[in-house]
């Protein structure tokens, strides 16, 4: 368990990332990275880039396991877990780039995020017995509601790779909450997207943690991460230089030397 | 609409021997449909997993041989001296072995090669179907190797009540081989609009994404391996005790190749597609046979798959219901129009 984290939030631990050290190689990718996220809280893991963040991602998430270090989830350590069974534990993230099957319409594609809900032996679906037809049209129902839950109902019969860059977003969001998640890692989901549709997703976001979901969150856009998180945890070099409220972390000297001055000149 | 057109189909097919009497393109229909049910099978790995089996064949020839070793008995010394003596058995009971023997290597392969996907899947099939090839030909004792399994009995089925019924003729067979191929394609339209076809979907469109939201990629893609092989074996089953005799030849890399063109050409991925190709490809020799020399035969047949390719990359079926719209929406799932409407 952290050391560190404890103090700052009163919640209960959910994610718990303790001592992480990832190499490739002769690459340190994260060279000590400790944090939590506590239930229902929104924290944002910032930094510029190269830090470390979409790695950090990968290890949480069961696509990497981490040289050194532990991560645990409700007390539950997760090394040597595959990404599935991770996700069964109700974590579940979401993409930079590929959040979408292209080749399936929107609908389809939240059928098929509806997965771990949808599971029933193989011979009772080929069969076609009557639980099973319960059961598929409670996720039809479910797949329409979530739908309508991040605001893309008439985009559901569209082919999810013809959206715009920012609904396929959404459509990335959309999975993720069919898969039933007890935490949310979201990896630049505003990345592409203009100001009228990041204010969008920021609601979204709140209203998904009001569902009593955590949410870790990975992101560049500076004044949605500020307007967003409870917490701000800041990456550079793969080590953690700073960690708090966002009033903290904007008037933080290393924070504005490491990330806020480099970001400024390239805006 | 779609239901509308698949009766018509069965329909149509099940009046063929109706109106057509002439025992050679009977025999040529029933080979065919044998093969189609194998393309049906490497269509549901190709077209609904992405992966490609180029060792296919295997699986149609271990069914061949172990229904027609379990209808035949045999007799062979193991080390050790062990040796195993078996009865003959009812052909019904062949084919069930066919299935399940056939199967049980789909999960091998399937276990063996889904950790790592792609090529290596390909090159661990065509090895497999070698290998096989090779016990086949050299396993004398068992399989008379290239002296060929002979007086293999036709299909039989035990009804109650009404004693054996032997399918031995033609017209038999041929409703034998469509009421399989029914079965099958039943079977396959069930499982890849099941939650489980979803998966694979999934897992084909984007693996990462399908991983992240809990699909488990070895355990989906073995099943799919598992299905396809079982259904590949009792297309072998049928071919087995409907020809009479098989010898290793059955397991040349050719007939895997002419299963990936019915696939290819009918439309992966579509599930009437094999289908549509299958009867295309399967019967254009027979079609070629009395206008042209047997060299013409095969230009003409690699001629024909490269326009059907040329205009329709997708495949045949793909095609025409893109030309078709009325074709395509129809199966859409009757959407919760409460949900939608609010939103718009």
């Amino acid at each position: 368990m952290s050391a560190v984290a404890h103090k700052l939030e009163p919640a209960a631990t959910a994610l718990s990332v303790d001592r992480v050290a990832m190499h490739f190689g002769g690459l340190v990718a994260i060279s000590d990275m400790t944090f939590s996220v506590g239930e229902g809280e929104i924290v944002s893991l910032i930094g510029p880039n190269g830090a470390g963040k979409t790695t950090a991602f990968n290890i949480v998430t069961g696509f990497l396991t981490p040289t050194q270090g532990e991560v645990s989830y409700r007390g539950l350590n997760l090394r040597g877990m595959k990404p599935q069974a991770i996700a069964d534990l109700g974590l579940i993230r979401t993409f930079q780039r590929t959040s979408v099957f292209p080749n399936d319409t929107v609908f389809d594609n939240v059928m098929i995020g509806l997965h771990r809900r949808g599971r029933v032996g193989v011979l009772p679906s080929v069969l076609g017995l009557p639980r099973v037809r319960r059961l598929e049209a409670a996720l039809k129902d479910k797949a329409a509601e979530l739908i309508d839950y991040v605001g893309l109902g008439r985009r559901a019969h569209d082919l999810a790779g013809s959206l715009s860059y920012g609904e396929q977003r959404l459509v990335g969001v959309a999975l993720a909450l069919a898969a039933e998640p007890s935490m949310l890692l979201l990896d630049e989901p505003v990345s592409g997207m203009n100001a009228s549709e990041t204010h969008t997703f920021v609601e979204l976001i709140r209203k998904v943690r009001d569902r009593g979901i955590a949410i870790l969150l990975v992101e560049h856009d500076m004044p949605m991460v500020m307007s967003v998180s409870d917490r701000i945890v800041v990456l550079n070099y793969g080590r953690i230089i700073a960690e708090g409220p966002p009033d903290v972390i904007r008037n933080d000297p290393a924070v504005i030397e490491a990330y806020l001055g480099q970001g400024v000149k390239h805006a | 609409m779609r239901l509308i057109l698949s009766i018509l189909a069965i329909a149509a097919l099940a009046s063929v021997p109706l109106w057509l009497s002439d025992p050679y393109l009977l025999n040529a229909l029933i080979t065919t449909g044998i093969f189609v049910i194998g393309a049906m099978s490497l269509n549901l790995l190709l077209g609904f997993t992405g992966q490609l089996s180029l060792g296919h064949i295997a699986f149609f020839g271990i069914g061949a041989y172990v229904s027609a070793l379990t209808s035949l008995g045999f007799d062979v010394g193991l080390p050790f001296g062990i040796r195993i003596v078996h009865e003959p058995w009812s052909p019904l009971a062949g084919f069930v072995m066919a299935v399940l023997v056939s199967a049980l290597c789909g999960y091998l392969v399937g276990r063996l090669s889904f950790r790592v996907r792609g090529a290596y899947f390909v090159i661990v099939t065509i090895s497999f179907a070698e290998v096989v090839r090779l016990v086949a030909l050299n396993w004398v004792e068992l399989t008379q190797g290239p002296l060929a399994l002979t007086n293999i009995p036709p299909m039989s089925v035990g009804l109650p009540g009404l004693g054996e019924f032997i399918f031995r003729t033609k017209l038999h067979n041929y409703y034998l081989v469509l009421g399989v191929a029914v079965a099958c394609y039943l079977l396959i339209a069930r499982l890849v609009r099941s939650h489980v076809g979803r998966a694979m979907r999934g897992l084909m469109e984007n693996e990462t994404l399908a991983v992240s939201i809990g699909i488990d990629v070895t355990k989906t893609l073995t099943l799919a391996a598992v299905v396809s092989a079982g259904i590949c074996g009792a297309a072998g089953s049928l071919y087995a005790h409907y020809i009479k005799i098989i010898d290793p030849e059955v397991f040349a890399f050719i007939n895997t190749v002419t299963m990936v063109i019915m696939v290819v050409a009918g439309g992966k991925g579509s599930l009437a597609g094999p289908v549509v190709g299958g009867l295309i490809f399967g019967l254009m020799p027979v079609a070629l046979r009395p206008v042209m020399a047997p060299e013409a035969q095969w230009i003409a047949y690699g001629a024909a798959l490269i326009v059907i390719l040329f205009i329709m990359p997708r495949g045949i079926v793909p095609a025409l219901t893109q030309w078709m719209p009325r074709l395509r929406r129809v199966r859409r799932p009757s959407f919760s129009k409460r949900g939608i409407e609010e939103s718009a």
